[in-house]
């Protein structure tokens, strides 16, 4: 059984829900810049509990989910830019950014369930290359190396977007719906339910049984699971949940930008983010996130500023600067996590006891007595 | 404009076959590694390719140290002595990182979940990679061309092969027969395939597995120098994302060749080439790369143990 979130874990969830909520309301123009920095990390969030889904729940190692990110972001972009025809409102985008994701997931994910472990990850790594080369090629649709924009579509259907300035309350609040902070509030909002349902999934049958399916395929078929449908139903919603992440990127920033954000790079930093936080546990996936695409988006820039101001590296060499040593980082922390912590920083229980079976077993007993 | 319109289709078409081949056998060095490193540990190593863009870095380095910096130094003294260094340090220097890296890295954690090395490999990859930025920068460098004139040798038929083609083919072609007969042949070569068929077994009898795993690290290694040294001579251009590409598309070549299979991933390779470089003539450049991806993802869900591999029952 997964043990319920512990109390205290709860706690401090919404302890964090309510601090993002009140600090767009701090009357500090210096604040409210780096709160802006917070939207991204909220969409990356929500990109990588849905990889969390395919890769922690169901144990399958999946190498391209840049490929759904980036089909969630053209379909919002296909759907809403002046170039094409449709010009739809934002639930009909999002709705169809999440479809196209997962049904593209299961269309290609059908003919591969009878590959096993790295050869399933191949498979996935060269879909999400194919997407990218797909994306760059196809310049009448895509737009090639340039990307569709301006992704704006409106906030209701037939409705024209309201002009929210009489609604600021604070220091650079914007003008439209998907300016500062209504946006962000948006997308932490789509963050927290899709972890409220993402926790309710877990204790249900279905997410049961993925767990079940992760620990031994074998033996989950023997008990009258299906192995097929449920590799499908959590490729379906992983890919949706990053398809729906891939909208949200592309209308924050008002365009899909090319191909190269869709890349086999973002694949990896997003499973990096996985196994950093505790792979299967939505709370140190979160973690994981915030800490590297936090400390590569937020601190990175802010580092390299602060160096520039000080002149320390006047001649533009990689080594001196802070973003020069990303892949690095990148690299260290999945081989020291591999090495001395497999199971993350903020492991779920059970994790943790499977990858550290010899330690105390009443110790573990505890822990899950506690959850 | 499509060969097919060109003056000599058919000569155009063995033009292709020609670029196709001797860029295959390049891949195919590439692979060689990949494909001895999976046959005994079941690693898919994806630092692999980064190893051979650091190779590729260091024989820059190599032509700079010794003054051979252009076209106009080719046939002199100082290019003979870099391309002599190069050929005796890249592949030293490949084959110590690769068996440091599996000392450091991957050999602690043999016993771990199949998912642990493959994210070490993928993290060992970006250290690479980083270690290729800093040391040159994060544009495409030009490699000194020190092969003397390209001289066309099949003058006449409407096709090229020059010099340069002969290099790649009097390069790769005795090392790999060499290779075979090494594993065929010599004990310690014997001891890989036996670690290959079964570890366990293997060391019931007397095997060192340790010392076996090690030496077919640094032989994968020395692969990627050699595959650095003809590379940077052939196509004058290194970069520090080189790595990730020309990886994938020798690791292609190992899946498509049956992988752990050395005979393998040279056809592999050369197929590849083959595709790359007709597909990119008469499909589209801009395609070749999504094809070959494409071909790898159909192999593995048709024939999943490759071209020449054996086919195996899944252990439970």
């Amino acid at each position: 059984m997964i043990p319920r979130l512990p109390h205290w874990q709860s706690v401090v969830y919404a302890l964090f829900v309510i601090l993002f909520v009140a600090l767009p309301f701090v009357q500090d123009k210096r604040v409210s810049l780096y709160v802006q920095q917070l939207t991204p990390l909220f969409i990356f969030a929500l990109l990588a509990i849905g990889l969390n889904v395919v890769v922690g729940y169901t144990g399958l190692l999946h190498l391209g989910i840049a490929a759904f990110f980036g089909i969630g972001a053209y379909t919002a972009g296909i759907l809403s830019v002046q170039a094409f025809p449709f010009q739809q409102s934002l639930p009909v985008v999002l709705v169809a950014a999440v479809l196209a994701s997962a049904g593209l997931g299961v269309a290609t994910t059908a003919p591969t369930l009878r590959l096993r472990g790295d050869y399933l990850a191949l498979v996935t790594m060269g879909f999400g290359l194919i997407i990218t080369f797909v994306i760059r090629n196809l310049e009448s649709i895509t737009d090639g190396t340039r990307g569709l924009n301006p992704v704006t579509p409106t906030l209701l259907p037939g409705l024209a977007d309201p002009d929210l300035r009489a609604a600021r309350l604070a220091p650079g609040w914007g003008r439209y719906w998907y300016d500062y902070p209504y946006f962000y509030f948006f997308c932490l909002g789509l963050l927290v339910v899709t972890n409220l349902f993402l926790r309710n999934l877990e204790q249900s049958r279905l997410g049961r049984a993925w767990v079940a399916l992760r620990e031994d395929e074998l033996a989950a078929a023997c008990m009258g699971l299906n192995p097929a449908k449920l590799k499908l139903s959590a490729i379906a919603l992983g890919a949706g949940i990053a398809g729906l992440a891939g909208a949200l990127f592309a209308i924050a920033q008002q365009t899909t930008g090319g191909p190269d954000s869709y890349d086999f790079n973002r694949s990896m930093i997003a499973l990096c983010c996985v196994i950093l936080g505790g792979l299967g546990n939505r709370p140190g996936v979160i973690l994981g996130v915030f800490i590297l695409i936090g400390y590569d988006m937020v601190l990175t820039p802010e580092l390299d500023n602060w160096i520039q101001k000080q002149q320390i590296n006047p001649g533009g060499k990689q080594y001196l600067k802070v973003s020069g040593w990303r892949l690095f980082i990148f690299g260290a922390a999945l081989i020291v996590m591999m090495r001395f912590r497999p199971e993350g920083l903020l492991p779920g229980a059970r994790m943790k006891h499977e990858l550290h079976p010899d330690e105390d077993p009443q110790e573990n007993l505890a822990a899950s007595g506690n959850a | 404009m499509t060969p097919l319109l060109a003056t000599d289709p058919a000569a155009a078409f063995g033009q292709f076959v020609l670029i196709g081949l001797v860029s295959g056998l390049l891949y195919a060095l590439i692979a060689l590694g990949y494909t001895m490193v999976y046959g005994i540990v079941e690693l898919i190593n994806f630092a692999h390719g980064d190893l051979f863009m650091l190779g590729c870095m260091l024989c820059l380095q190599v032509c700079l140290a010794v003054g051979a910096l252009s076209e106009a130094d080719a046939g002199t003294g100082p290019a003979v002595l870099a391309i002599a260094i190069m050929l005796l340090v890249a592949p030293v220097f490949c084959a110590a990182l690769n068996l440091a890296v599996d000392r450091a890295v991957y050999k602690p954690l043999r016993t771990a979940p199949k998912l642990a090395p493959l994210v070490s490999a993928i993290g060992v990859s970006f250290i690479f990679m980083n270690i290729g930025l800093f040391w040159r920068g994060p544009t495409d460098i030009s490699f000194p061309k020190l092969l003397l004139g390209e001289t066309n040798l099949i003058e006449g038929s409407g096709m090229g092969f020059t010099t340069k083609d002969l290099m790649v083919v009097l390069v790769t072609i005795p090392t790999m027969i060499g290779l075979t007969l090494f594993v065929r042949y010599t004990s310690l070569g014997k001891a890989m395939r036996a670690t290959a068929q079964n570890p366990t077994a293997a060391q019931l009898m007397g095997i060192n597995v340790d010392r076996v795993i090690a030496a077919t690290f640094a032989i994968g290694g020395a692969l990627a120098g050699v595959a650095s040294v003809v590379y940077g001579l052939y196509f004058n251009s290194v970069n520090y994302q080189m790595g990730f590409q020309n990886g994938l598309y020798a690791f292609t070549a190992a899946v498509l060749g049956g992988i752990g299979n050395i005979p393998g991933a040279v056809l592999g390779g050369v197929v590849i080439g083959l595709i790359k470089a007709l597909g990119g003539a008469y499909i589209g450049a801009e395609w070749s790369e999504a094809l070959i991806f494409g071909i790898l993802i159909v192999i593995l869900l048709f024939r999943p143990n490759g071209l020449l591999g054996a086919r195996t029952r899944e252990k439970v």
